[in-house]
């Protein structure tokens, strides 16, 4: 939570018009979303977090920020892997327009290792496949990719039209894999555009086949440095990856996989001979956490090395985990080095940013992570709130099992994972986690958003472009977080846009180096005069008359 | 396929549709290509774009979407107050069979007050059928289907079917028609809504498009004029429904782009406005010539590799051909069969004897065109998807079209018109001038 002294009346004045916001920005809905809107309008409070209605239907007609299941799947969590050939199965727009569309950024080891991420592969369905049906050309594009590239792994991705003609992409899988032998890897998923509430579902379908297909295939031993960790949910967007993957080196920890940020086949393959999964992203990744757990006996913890103090937060927890005294004090002596330049970048910014407010409307993570550095800014956060989050995203892990399984979650496939039989091997005793719990450490656990933000702050799942607009007339914070479907609205009513989807421009934002170039863009967002402009002098009522001097 | 040169067509009605006033636009469908086409049109436009969806689950899927389909009308007559509702479908919603005329229709007489409405009408855009330019057209098509009203009172007005173009350029078109005093109806007119100026009252429904009461009395126009050759060679185009419907004559000529497309446009206009070329126009176009040989020298014998939507990639190499390049390649990812013909007709004696046309292809197809044959563009001409072909040649991109999302100012990127060529030919040059210096070994400093 904000300091004390970085405080601002807004936060109390939010509070106490919370309920007259609410009451007025239903009042526009017809009866009924009214209803269901107002649950999903709540005001947070860190010690007991009320309950929020979310993962639920958007209401049609209400121009949400959502996406679809496709986008969480192909889009989210399989598309910054260099090296899968993702092949499109559909029309030609959604394949496209998740082309490189995220600013996620990957680097191959050497000139020859391949690249997909740059390419579009799509099988640019046609009417007549519509009708007969697409399995061919779906098998048809996979030979030509096979051909030109020749590549370890190829997966299958399914748009609406898939599952409505009954195309069979885990079929066609298991057969091209027959026909292209030599161990290469085809898999399908089944992740049509309508299957799920939001991307979320995608996110899910996405980690089920991580499990299934590509995770634990190789036992190998890499890398000789002994603390061996995977970093869950982290995409590289702007090159986040690279400065975690600096950060980490920088400590002697050897980060085996990233879920999946600068990400190869290979460090997928090889995940399960970590001891330490780290989950950045909860909402789009703690499947793949908990399963692991479950097959090899790999503990999972929840971070968040946004933000400098966080990122510090996350090296110490690691050596604490491996209780070495010998990491622990490396540990502290890389946070104190890179702390230098962090301090001095903030009290730069901080000049400009203290008292200032901010609202944050992304991801199923992000609107969280990043009061982080809002915080070291000294900025407030007077509203908040998910794309896609879960209750537990918002409220805590501990309401898992209250959450209601209806329809739509039901439609996505629980697979059930048991030991390992042979590579099963718990990481640390029970008696050891039991000391870690002692010394304040915490496993599979996350608190949710509203644990961190102000007593009274808004939170508001699933935005509608109504609501937003109704936050600003309201509110006026001075910096708005989103994506590009927001950007443009927003600036046009004056107030600067932070996107946080894909960072403009910008990033890394994560890690030491990230948060300098984070404070360095919200300084300059705050700070620039271009707002001042928006009316010209004629139009203003303290227009100065003068009378030239000769 | 690999790296295609097209987009799908609820993404071109989308486009159109904001070229109507007051209009909102709605896909029938999942919520993700809502919520993937705005992001992806609001790259280029950098304008809040509002697309409203009907978002489907599993269930509707199955039973249909007119629960859905009715509540999202709700929502949007009771937030946007529009004008307009224009609806394309998805393939989600074509797949499973949706009539969503009949949804219009149940809609209306459910209501209690249909005169109350916003007018619905709706143009099917199966994302599996076509491209996004296909699906321009059709919305246009399907605008004027809705609204065309032959009762209307006889018009001294040309309607001026514009293409998919900046909108910078349909600013210019108007100031075209203004200074001729030749009253028109440009459509779709999106250079308000897809690029709008910043108001102290943020409007929801942004200002501008083309007013409803021109669609309506199109078919009362004296004459249309389209541009654009090919246009959707699978249905008609507006210019040709108002044509069979409704006799009004239409004249078809290419996108104004170079002198001999812009003389082609003016001549039309002037001959309908029975007068001579304002003085304005004569200086623009004595200041293209002046420029083409003042530039002449840096594109002779270049060769680039210019791909699109088909009428634009016609308009751009009867451009370039004019100004002494020589197109290695003619590429769009659009399938209508007819772009060599085309551009045979179009360039004349200057098609290059050597330059290929290909058509329906991908940016792969291009890249494996050239290097199959040992061929290598001066400079790509086109929108930024040829980023990476650019990139693989090290030779510089000028972009032009649709999608632009790597450069600020697409909406602003003049290229009709004598006005727009100047503009074209000097980027193109300066293209060329800086990749020369940033390459030499020595400081040139004059070029």
């Amino acid at each position: 939570m904000i300091d004390e002294k970085d405080k601002v009346r807004s936060t109390e004045e939010v509070i106490s018009t919370l309920k007259i916001f609410r009451d007025e920005v239903v009042k526009k809905y017809p009866k009924k979303v009214a209803r269901k809107r107002a649950k999903a309008i709540v005001q947070s409070d860190a010690g007991a977090p009320p309950e929020i209605q979310a993962n639920v239907r958007t209401v049609p007609g209400i121009i949400t920020q959502r996406g679809c299941t496709y986008a969480g799947c192909k889009g989210v969590v399989l598309g910054p892997t260099r090296d899968i050939i993702n092949i499109t199965h559909g029309p030609i727009g959604c394949g496209f327009y998740s082309w490189l569309t995220r600013r996620n950024q990957t680097k191959p080891e050497a000139p020859e290792d391949p690249n997909f991420i740059t390419y579009c592969f799509s099988t640019d369905m046609q009417d007549s496949n519509i009708v007969f049906g697409g399995e061919e050309k779906l098998k048809q594009a996979i030979r030509e990719a096979y051909e030109l590239f020749h590549p370890k792994t190829i997966a299958i991705f399914s748009t609406c039209p898939v599952g409505l003609i009954g195309d069979d992409v885990h079929r066609v899988a298991r057969h091209m894999k027959e026909e292209l032998g030599g161990g290469i890897n085809i898999f399908g998923f089944s992740c049509e555009g309508y299957r799920g509430v939001s991307q979320s579902a995608g996110h899910h379908i996405a980690n089920n086949g991580l499990f299934k297909n590509l995770i634990g295939r190789d036992d190998t031993v890499r890398g000789s440095l002994k603390y061996r960790v995977n970093l869950l949910g982290e995409y590289n967007i702007g090159g986040d990856a690279f400065e975690l993957e600096r950060v980490f080196e920088k400590c002697g920890i050897n980060l085996i996989a990233t879920f999946s940020g600068n990400s190869t086949i290979q460090k997928f393959e090889n995940a399960h001979t970590a001891d330490l999964n780290m989950v950045m992203c909860h909402r789009s990744i703690n499947y793949v956490a908990e399963m692991m757990e479950t097959a090899f006996g790999i503990p999972w913890i929840k971070v968040q090395p946004i933000g400098a103090a966080s990122t510090a937060k996350m090296l110490r927890k690691i050596a604490q985990y491996f209780g070495d005294p010998e990491l622990v004090d490396r540990v502290e002596k890389v946070i104190e080095e890179e702390m230098l330049a962090v301090k001095e970048a903030a009290e730069q910014a901080r000049k400009r940013t203290v008292g200032k407010t901010v609202m944050l409307f992304v991801g199923g993570s992000r609107a969280h992570h990043y009061q982080d550095l809002f915080e070291e800014l000294g900025m407030t956060t007077l509203a908040a709130g998910y794309e896609f989050g879960h209750r537990d995203d918002y409220e805590g892990r501990r309401v898992i099992p209250t959450i209601q399984i209806d329809a739509d979650s039901r439609n996505i496939e629980e697979i059930s994972v048991s030991k390992d039989e042979t590579r099963y091997n718990p990481r640390k005793t029970e008696e050891e986690l039991k000391a870690l719990e002692q010394q304040g450490m915490e496993f599979n656990e996350y608190h949710g958003l509203m644990t961190q933000m102000e007593k009274g702050a808004l939170v508001i799942d699933d935005l509608s472009h109504h609501e937003m607009d109704k936050l600003i007339e309201f509110y006026h914070p001075d910096v708005f977080c989103a994506g590009i479907k927001e950007k443009f609205c927003v600036q046009k009513m004056g107030i600067p846009l932070k996107q946080l989807h894909n960072y403009d421009a910008g990033g890394p934002y994560a890690g030491f180096q990230g948060a300098i170039n984070f404070y360095r863009d919200i300084e300059m967002i705050v700070g620039a005069s271009i707002w001042k402009e928006i009316k010209a002098p004629w139009e203003s009522e303290e227009y100065v008359e003068a009378t030239f001097a000769f | 396929m690999e790296n295609t040169c097209n987009l799908c067509a609820p993404l071109g009605a989308c486009i159109a549709f904001k070229g109507i006033e007051g209009a909102l636009p709605l896909l029938h469908g999942s919520q993700g290509c809502a919520t993937y086409i705005r992001r992806y049109l609001i790259s280029h436009f950098r304008e809040p774009i509002d697309i409203a969806s009907s978002n489907f689950s599993e269930a509707s899927t199955i039973f249909g979407g007119n629960k859905n389909f009715n509540t999202g009308i709700d929502n949007i007559i009771k937030q946007y107050h529009p004008s307009v509702i224009a609806i394309a479908s998805t393939c989600l919603a074509e797949t499973i069979g949706e009539d969503v005329h009949r949804l219009i229709g149940e809609y209306r007489t459910s209501h209690k007050r249909p005169k109350d409405l916003p007018l619905l009408f709706f143009a099917s855009t199966p994302s599996y059928k076509h491209s996004h330019y296909e699906g321009f057209l059709l919305a246009a098509l399907a605008a004027l289907q809705a609204l065309a009203d032959h009762r209307s009172a006889p018009r001294q007005r040309l309607n001026l079917f514009s293409n998919l173009i900046a909108p910078e350029d349909i600013r210019h078109l108007k100031e075209i028609t203004d200074d001729l005093l030749l009253p028109s109806m440009i459509f779709p007119d999106y250079s308000d809504t897809l690029d709008g100026v910043f108001h102290e009252n943020y409007p929801r429904i942004p200002q501008g498009g083309t007013p409803l009461e021109y669609l309506r009395s199109a078919p009362k126009a004296f004459c249309s004029i389209e541009l654009g050759y090919i246009l959707n060679s699978a249905a008609p185009s507006p210019g040709e429904f108002l044509r069979n419907l409704f006799s009004v004559p239409s004249l078809r000529t290419g996108i104004p782009i170079g002198i001999r497309q812009t003389d082609k446009f003016f001549d039309f206009l002037t001959q309908i406005a029975g007068k001579n070329l304002p003085q304005k126009y004569v200086d623009q176009r004595g200041r293209l010539i002046d420029l083409y040989i003042d530039g002449h020298k840096y594109l002779a014998g270049k060769r680039p590799l210019i791909y699109g939507e088909e009428d634009l990639v016609v308009a751009l190499a009867a451009f370039a051909t004019e100004v002494g390049m020589k197109p290695i390649l003619c590429a769009s990812g659009g399938e209508s069969g007819q772009l060599e013909d085309v551009l045979r007709k179009q360039l004349g004696d200057l098609f290059p004897s050597d330059m290929r046309v290909a058509q329906g292809v991908t940016f792969d197809d291009m890249k494996n065109i050239l290097n199959d044959n040992d061929l290598h563009p001066d400079l790509l001409i086109g929108n930024s998807k040829g980023y990476f072909l650019a990139r693989l040649w090290n030779v510089p991109l000028v972009r032009v079209g649709f999608p632009i999302h790597d450069r600020i100012g697409a909406q602003h990127l003049l290229s009709l018109a004598y006005k727009g060529s100047s503009i074209l030919f000097e980027r193109i040059v300066n293209a060329l001038l800086d990749d020369a210096q940033r390459n030499s070994s020595i400081a040139h400093k004059y070029m």
